[in-house]
C-alpha cells in the first residue's frame, strides 16, 4: 500500500513573521523555513504505518520554489521512501495544491493520502478537503488515531465536543491533527541516506494544471498592539466593564 | 528565561564562507560533506540540543550527579536523553565508516559539537571522552581491541573515559604510580587510584570502557616508564557479550564548582583481586599514545570556550532586551526603556558577540585545517596545515576557554544582581565555564606549550607563516570604503605589529632565559588570540562587504562588518600592551623574594 503526504515549506514557527514595507505579504526574505509541523506528524505517522507493515511506500510531494528540495529532504529523512516536487515560483493557493495534488494521484495512485491539517502561515485548512472533493474521495480531517484495515480506514477526529470515530473506504484523504503522533528526530545515518533517495522533479504545466492565483491579497497587517491592563475595583466593575466598555457581554 | 538557540546563521557562514567548506568537502574521504547536507545536519543537530539537551542543562545543574554504594545515578531525564542521542547517530558523527562512523569532517563536527556544548556542557563530556577514547583506540589499538570496543563505542552503546590522573600527577604525570601485573594470558592486573575520571561512571550506557595510565614492573622512572591499558567496567565474553564485573569502582565523585550533572570519579582499580586491563600499542609509550589525542581532546575543550561565550551572550542578550530600568541616558522624564538601550550594556553585549563569533571563526578555520591535515594528497599542504593546527590547538583551548570564563561573567554582570542569583541561569554558564580553563591542561599549560614545542623549538616558523596571512589581507582592507574599514585595516596593522615583536621575543629569549620567556607565556597565548581571532574577523569582515557590493540585503552581513569594527576598537586594541608586558615584563614576575609572597 503506497502512502502519499504533501509537505509545505513554511516560515519556521519559531520565527516572529516581519510584514514587507509595501504591507503586501510577509516578508521571507532572510527568514527561516522549515517543515510545516502537520505536514511532519502526517510523515511520521505515514513512516510509523510502513514500519509496522501496513504501507509498503511512503511518498512526499512538496510545491512550490526550488529549495522546497529542502523539506522533501527532511521528509526523507524521516523515512519516506521518496520524493516529488512540483516546483512553480507561483504563489500556489490550495485549490491549485488540491490540483497539483490530484495530478499527482492519478498518477501514482495511493491508497491514503495524509495532510497536515493546516499549513501554520496561511492557515487555511482547505488542501486536504479540496484534494477528496477533486478526488471524488471519502476524507477524515483532524485525525488523532488512525488504524488500517483495508479496505477501510477508522479515524478518530479532534472534534469540538470532543473525539469522534468515523470509518472510511480506501482510497481516502486524512488530515493530521496536532496530536496524532510525536514526530522523531531524524537519525544522522537517516539525514544521509536521505541525500541518495530519489527525488523527482516536476512541473505544473507538465502536470496540466493551471495555478494562477485564484484570490487576491489586498493587504497584509500586524495584528493590533495589546494596550496597557487596568486594575477593576470589584466584580460588579468588573462585569459594568465587560458590558459598557468591551461589549462582549 | 532565555532558551539556547543554536546560532546556525553564523556556523553556516562560518563554515561555507570563512572556513571553506567547499575545498574541505573535495578531500579525499570528506566528499559526503556537501553543502546541502551540511545544512541539514545542522538543523536537525540543532533542534537536538535546543529541545533535548537544553532543557536538562539547569535541573542538571540543580540535582546534580549522585554517588552510592559505589556507582554513579545521572539526573532525571540525562539516561533518556544520552540513549535518544546515540540512537539519533550523534556519537558517529566523526568517526571512521570502518566502525560505524559517519566520517563527516572536523569542521561539520566541530560545529555540531559547540552545539551540545552551549546547550549542556555536563552532559557533553560523556560524548567527548568517548571520543578521545575512540581515537586512542583506532591509532594504537591492536585489531583484537579494535573488534572488541569500537563498534559499541562509536554507536554510543559503551562510552569511554581518560584514566590519566592521581592525587600526586596532575600536570606532572610522570609521577604515575598504577602499577599493571602482566599475567599468563597476557592481560594484566590494575592496581591504584585515579582521580578526576570525568564520567568515570554513571548510568547511562550498558558498559564503560576507562583508558588507563599505568606503569608495568619493569618500566623506567618518570614519562618513559607509562603504559596505556583498557580497562572495561564489563569485562567482555569471547562472544562480545558482557561477562563478569571488573574490579574497577567509583568509591566517590567530586563536589564541584560547576559542571554538577558530569560526574567526576574517583576510581579504584583493584581494591578486591586487581582489574583486568590488556595493553594498548606497546609497553611504555602510553603518554605518547595520550598525546595523540590530546590535541583533539584540547581542541574539543577549546570549543567549550567558543560555546560558553555564545550561551552567555545568548541569555545577556535576551535579559537586557527584557529589563527595564532606567530613562534613556540624558533623557529626563522620558519612558524607562530596557537596559540594551543602555552605552555600557550594549558595549558588554558587543564584546560578548563580537568574542564568541571570532573565537568560533578561528576554532572552525583550525578545524579545517585539520581536516586538510588528515585528508589532504599532497604531502606538503598536509605537513603545512598540521603544523598551523599544532601552533593553534593550544590557542584554541587557552585563549577560547579564557575567553569563555570572562565573557560568561560579563553576562553575569549585564544581569546586574539578578545575574548573582541562580536562578537566572547566568551564574551556572560562569561556574561551568571555568573548568574548560583546567582540565586537559591548565591555561598555564597551552602557554608553556605554545612558547616552546609549537614555537620556539622550530624558531617560530609557523607563527612567521601566519603574520604572512594576516599581512597579505592589508591590500585587501586598503581597497575598502568608509571608516569600519579604516578603523578594522588600523587596528589589525598594529596588532599583527606587536604579535610579531612579541613572537620574535619569545623565539628569541626562549634559549636563553626560558623563565623570563615563560613569565610572558600566557599573554602571548593572549595576544596570539586576540591577533588570530581578529584576522578571521577582518577575513569576514570582507567577505561580508563583497556581499554587500553584490547587492546582497541580508543584514547578517551588515552585522558582520560592524561587529569586526567593534572588535577592532576594543579587542584588536588589547594587542600592544600585551606585547609590551610580555617583552618588558618579565622582569616585574620574577624579581620578589619568594618569602615576600
Amino acid at each position: 500500500m503506497k502512502i502519499l503526504v504533501p509537505v509545505k515549506r513554511v516560515v519556521d514557527y519559531n520565527v516572529k513573521v516581519r510584514i514587507k514595507a509595501d504591507a503586501s505579504d510577509v516578508d521571507l526574505a532572510n527568514v527561516k523555513m522549515s517543515m510545516n509541523p502537520f505536514d511532519e506528524i502526517a510523515i511520521e505517522e505515514a513512516v510509523r504505518l510502513k514500519e509496522t507493515g501496513v504501507a509498503s511506500e511512503v511518498v512526499a510531494v512538496s510545491a512550490g520554489v526550488a529549495n522546497c528540495q529542502e523539506t522533501l529532504r527532511t521528509a526523507m529523512a524521516i523515512g519516506a521512501d521518496r520524493g516529488i516536487l512540483i516546483q512553480t515560483d507561483v504563489e500556489l493557493q490550495p485549490l491549485a495544491v488540491a490540483k497539483l495534488l490530484k495530478a499527482v494521484c492519478d498518477k501514482e495512485q495511493p491508497q491514503i493520502v495524509i495532510c497536515g491539517k493546516q499549513a501554520i502561515d496561511d492557515d487555511a485548512n482547505q488542501t486536504g478537503q479540496m484534494l477528496a472533493g477533486l478526488m471524488n474521495w471519502p476524507q477524515a480531517t483532524f485525525a488523532s488515531k488512525i488504524v488500517i484495515a483495508a479496505p477501510q480506514a477508522t479515524v478518530t477526529r479532534e472534534i469540538d465536543g470532543g473525539l469522534e470515530t468515523v470509518e472510511v473506504a480506501m482510497p481516502a484523504v486524512l488530515t493530521a491533527d496536532l496530536r496524532l503522533n510525536e514526530p522523531r528526530y531524524a537519525t544522522l545515518p537517516n539525514i544521509m541516506k536521505a541525500k541518495r533517495k530519489p527525488l523527482e522533479t516536476t512541473n505544473p504545466d507538465a502536470l496540466g494544471v493551471d495555478v494562477a492565483p485564484r484570490l487576491k491579497t489586498l493587504k497584509v497587517a500586524e495584528p493590533a498592539k495589546r494596550s496597557a491592563g487596568i486594575k477593576v475595583a470589584d466584580a460588579a466593575d468588573l462585569v459594568l466593564k465587560l458590558k459598557t466598555e468591551a461589549k462582549v457581554i | 528565561m532565555s532558551e539556547y538557540v543554536a546560532p546556525v546563521r553564523d556556523m553556516q557562514f562560518v563554515i561555507h564562507e570563512l572556513a571553506g567548506l567547499e575545498q574541505v568537502a573535495q578531500l579525499p574521504g570528506c566528499e559526503e560533506a556537501s553543502s546541502d547536507l551540511v545544512d541539514a545536519v545542522l538543523e536537525e543537530a540543532a533542534k537536538f540540543a535546543e529541545e533535548v539537551l537544553s532543557p536538562l542543562n539547569w535541573p542538571g545543574d540543580q540535582e546534580g550527579a549522585q554517588w552510592r554504594d559505589k556507582a554513579v545515578t545521572m539526573p532525571p531525564g540525562f539516561k533518556d536523553a544520552y540513549k535518544l542521542f546515540a540512537d539519533s547517530g550523534w556519537t558517529a558523527l566523526a568517526c571512521e565508516p570502518e566502525w560505524g562512523g559517519q566520517g563527516l569532517p572536523k569542521l561539520v563536527a566541530a560545529a555540531v559539537a559547540e552545539m551540545w556544548k552551549s546547550a549542556n556542557h555536563a552532559f557533553s563530556l560523556c560524548p567527548l571522552l568517548t571520543a578521545g577514547a575512540i581515537e586512542a583506540l583506532v591509532l594504537t589499538g591492536s585489531d583484537e581491541l579494535k573488534a572488541t570496543y569500537l563498534e559499541k563505542m562509536v554507536s554510543g552503546v559503551w562510552t569511554g573515559t581518560m584514566n590519566l590522573t592521581e592525587p600526586n600527577a596532575g600536570s606532572d604525570l610522570a609521577a604515575v604510580r598504577t602499577r599493571a601485573e602482566p599475567q599468563a594470558d597476557g592481560s594484566y592486573k590494575i592496581f591504584g587510584q585515579k582521580i578526576f575520571i570525568t564520567y568515570g561512571d554513571h548510568d547511562m550506557a550498558e558498559n564503560i570502557v576507562h583508558l588507563v595510565l599505568a606503569r608495568t614492573p619493569t618500566a623506567p622512572e618518570g614519562v618513559k616508564g607509562i603504559s596505556l591499558f583498557v580497562v572495561p567496567k564489563f569485562l567482555i565474553n569471547v562472544d562480545g557479550s558482557l561477562g563478569a564485573r571488573n574490579d574497577a569502582y567509583c568509591v566517590s565523585i567530586e563536589h564541584k564548582l560547576g559542571i554538577h550533572a558530569s560526574p567526576t570519579a574517583i576510581m579504584a582499580f583493584g581494591d578486591h583481586s586487581g582489574a583486568i586491563g590488556h595493553l594498548v600499542g606497546e609497553e611504555n609509550r602510553g603518554l605518547e599514545y595520550m598525546f595523540i589525542m590530546m590535541n583533539a581532546a584540547r581542541f574539543g575543550v577549546g570549543l567549550e570556550g567558543v560555546a560558553a561565550c555564545e550561551r552567555s551572550y545568548q541569555r545577556a542578550r535576551d535579559y537586557a532586551r527584557e529589563r527595564i530600568q532606567c530613562t534613556d541616558i540624558g533623557v529626563r522624564g522620558g519612558p524607562k526603556v530596557p537596559i540594551i538601550r543602555h552605552p555600557d550594556v550594549r558595549r558588554m553585549l558587543m564584546t560578548m558577540k563580537s568574542r564568541a563569533e571570532a573565537a568560533r571563526a578561528l576554532a572552525y578555520v583550525v578545524a579545517a585545517a585539520h581536516d586538510a591535515a588528515v585528508h589532504h594528497p599532497d604531502a606538503g599542504e598536509r605537513k603545512r596545515n598540521q603544523a598551523f593546527v599544532d601552533l593553534m590547538i593550544p590557542v584554541v583551548k587557552g585563549w577560547s576557554t579564557e575567553s569563555g570564563v570572562t565573557m560568561a561573567s560579563m553576562g553575569v554582570q549585564v544581569h546586574g544582581g539578578m545575574g548573582y542569583v541562580e536562578e537566572t541561569g547566568a551564574a551556572q554558564h560562569l561556574r561551568d565555564a571555568q573548568i574548560s580553563t583546567i582540565y586537559e591542561g591548565t591555561t598555564g599549560i597551552q602557554a608553556n606549550d605554545l612558547i616552546g614545542r609549537k614555537m620556539a623549538r622550530e624558531g617560530g616558523a609557523t607563527l612567521q607563516a601566519v603574520i604572512g596571512m594576516m599581512r597579505a589581507l592589508d591590500a585587501d582592507l586598503a581597497g575598502q570604503d568608509g571608516a569600519n574599514f579604516a578603523a578594522i585595516r588600523s587596528r589589525f596593522g598594529v596588532a599583527i605589529d606587536a604579535l610579531a615583536s612579541a613572537g620574535e621575543w619569545i623565539v628569541a629569549n626562549y634559549g636563553a632565559d626560558v623563565r623570563a620567556a615563560s613569565s610572558g607565556a600566557v599573554p602571548f597565548l593572549t595576544l596570539l588570540g586576540i591577533v588570530a581571532g581578529g584576522w578571521q574577523m577582518v577575513r569576514a569582515a570582507l567577505i561580508a562587504q563583497a556581499k554587500i557590493d553584490a547587492g546582497n540585503s541580508d543584514p547578517f552581513y551588515a552585522a558582520k562588518v560592524v561587529t569586526a569594527r567593534f572588535y577592532a576598537d576594543h579587542v584588536l586594541s588589547q594587542a600592544a600592551g600585551l606585547a609590551s608586558s610580555i617583552i618588558d615584563g618579565a622582569e616585574g614576575v620574577l624579581a620578589l623574594a619568594e618569602e615576600m609572597f
